[in-house]
């Protein structure tokens, strides 16, 4: 009897404390929710702590009729879609031919594209950006190409210790049925690696969607910018009008939370993943 | 091994020319040349002036600003250090007693990590900026109204709300590394512990800390060079708040926007860059003597 309440005390204490924190990490964003459906007389009443009463939609109406908004959505997708594609070609080509083939200075490269995970360069993106100057490519494929880079190793690195954890009889067997190193990457090795590429997207994914540092320095036009040096630049044109801007940051952040609570393995995975080995 | 590996070797190496181009571009090349452009002076596209090591004196002695915001790095990296982890190590621990309930709290506490900077440094700049004062409102509703403050500009309070907005943004990553170590822990050593008389004390000192010590190590690093390098969240949130919450890469970056200071801005991501390397040595070195004094990793 003892045992039993001290144990529900215990458990009592302990999901108090779990809970006020969960509430810390939502409230912020029930407050922007609610927010971004007040008009800008209610919330200078309440500052979006009482229910929106009136639920109008006119923010987001707003948000969506001026173009901007759709113009850095579509920018963004455009950037994550085709980097991350690139990266998974790319990375999966190589990490293949490191751990499946031969060729002359094999460790040493790999030893090369490890060095590179693990060295912090702070600033990175200054040599860069100098260097998209001089090669004229403060542009879509420049941005791309360098995007691309950022995932590369730490994609290689993944997909090169999944491939090695896989058994090659079926490799073999594609060999003996005569199909080239090329081919046999792409119908036996590509489709093996599912469960890492996934992760390998996710990662990606969401590195080029947030990223905003070489974006905002290379990308001065609206219709260049993906979302998040967009969202900067809707914040600074409409700063007296909060509730509109919340309706920009809402409409901005739920598609990734919806993303997140179904795919949430692999989104911990992949975040996770780049943060150990990144 | 078979045939297919070995022959041709070249066509093997085509494999990884994709790779190895992209990152001989976008890579090792501006690894090196943000060296050679240390040394310069100018904007680097047309006027560059070569100075020598003059760049790294004015960093390393003259540059009080510079030093400032390391000073600002260093203040929120140690709050993350301490606040941060340990917040996340107590969840951790607590969602590893809990049975049914522990999926929910893994995926409320990953949401903020999962989100942009953009996003988390607007929205709490919205509700802590004086104007509107939505904080301000809810501290006088629940009667702390004394409290009040101009949280993102005042002189005393400006750090502080960046270092603790930093810290509530990334609990949750240092939670997941840490809520999977505490998880391959196997049960019979605390069973085999419970048997011979030991309490949730002795428990949690001797098999939890010492078998944790690798990924507390680890979680240690990341978090030192993951918040040294933070620089958009604040950027969001407070915009430097005139130099009192101004970072090491922001500095930086406002060197390559103003468009004027580009060598020099190479020089202080060098300058931190090194020291990153170098605290990240010694805080290995440390947690290796430390696993040798438990005796859990003796190579």
């Amino acid at each position: 009897m003892y045992y039993q309440t001290k144990k529900i005390i215990f458990l009592l204490v302990l999901h108090t404390f779990l809970i006020s924190v969960a509430l810390s990490c939502i409230g912020p964003f029930i407050w922007m929710i609610n927010t971004s459906l007040q008009t800008e007389t209610e919330f200078s009443d309440s500052h979006g702590l009482k229910r929106a009463e009136s639920f109008n939609l006119s923010n987001y109406k707003k948000v969506l009729v001026d173009k901007k908004l759709w113009v850095y959505f579509l920018n963004s997708l455009f950037y994550t879609f085709i980097t991350v594609t690139l990266i998974v070609f790319i990375s999966s080509l190589a990490a293949y031919a490191f751990s499946r083939l031969d060729f002359p200075f094999k460790n040493t490269i790999f030893l090369m594209f490890l060095t590179a995970m693990m060295i912090p360069l702070p600033a990175g993106f200054v040599p860069v950006y100098v260097l998209l100057n001089k090669l004229g490519l403060v542009n879509r494929v420049g941005y791309v190409l360098a995007m691309t880079n950022m995932g590369l190793s730490l994609s290689i690195y993944l997909l090169k210790t999944f491939f090695d954890t896989l058994p090659r009889d079926l490799e073999d067997a594609a060999h003996i049925d005569g199909c080239n190193k090329l081919q046999i990457w792409w119908n036996v090795g590509l489709p093996l690696t599912a469960p890492a590429l996934a992760v390998v997207i996710v990662f990606n994914a969401l590195n080029v969607w947030n990223e905003f540092v070489l974006a905002s320095l290379m990308f001065t036009e609206d219709a260049l910018m993906p979302l998040q040096v967009g969202l900067m630049e809707i914040y600074n044109r409409n700063i007296i009008q909060h509730t509109l801007v919340m309706a920009a940051l809402t409409i901005a952040a739920v598609p990734i939370i919806i993303l997140y609570l179904r795919m949430q393995k692999q989104f911990i995975k992949g975040l996770t993943a780049g943060a150990v080995f990144g | 091994m078979t045939e297919y590996t070995t022959n041709n070797r070249f066509s093997s190496f085509s494999f990884i020319i994709p790779a190895l181009v992209i990152f001989a571009v976008f890579y090792l090349y501006p690894f090196f040349y943000s060296f050679a452009l240390s040394l310069y002076e100018g904007d680097g596209i047309s006027t560059m002036r070569f100075v020598g090591l003059n760049n790294y004196k004015t960093a390393l002695c003259l540059d009080r600003e510079w030093w400032r915001s390391m000073y600002n790095g260093a203040f929120i990296t140690f709050l993350a250090l301490t606040l941060q982890n340990i917040l996340a190590f107590a969840l951790a621990l607590g969602v590893n007693k809990t049975v049914r309930t522990n999926k929910i709290y893994c995926t409320v506490f990953f949401i903020l990590p999962v989100l942009s900077e953009i996003i988390i440094g607007l929205l709490m700049r919205e509700i802590l900026k004086s104007d509107p004062g939505v904080f301000n409102q809810i501290l006088g509703k629940i009667g702390l109204g004394g409290f009040a403050s101009n949280w993102l500009e005042g002189e005393k309070t400006a750090l502080l709300t960046t270092a603790l907005v930093h810290c509530w943004r990334g609990f949750g990553w240092a939670f997941v590394i840490i809520l999977a170590g505490l998880q391959t822990i196997p049960e019979q050593l605390y069973e085999a512990a419970r048997i011979d008389g030991a309490n949730a004390w002795h428990k949690f000192t001797k098999i939890t800390i010492p078998l944790l010590m690798p990924v507390l190590s680890l979680v240690f690093i990341l978090t030192i060079l993951g918040t040294m390098q933070v620089f958009t969240m604040i950027l969001a949130l407070t915009r430097g708040a005139g130099g009192l919450t101004e970072v090491p890469v922001m500095r930086i970056y406002n060197h390559l926007r103003g468009g004027r200071l580009i060598g020099y801005a190479c020089t202080e991501g060098v300058v931190l860059g090194v020291i990153l390397i170098a605290v990240s040595f010694v805080t290995l070195y440390i947690s290796k003597q430390m696993r040798k004094h438990y005796g859990v990793l003796p190579n």
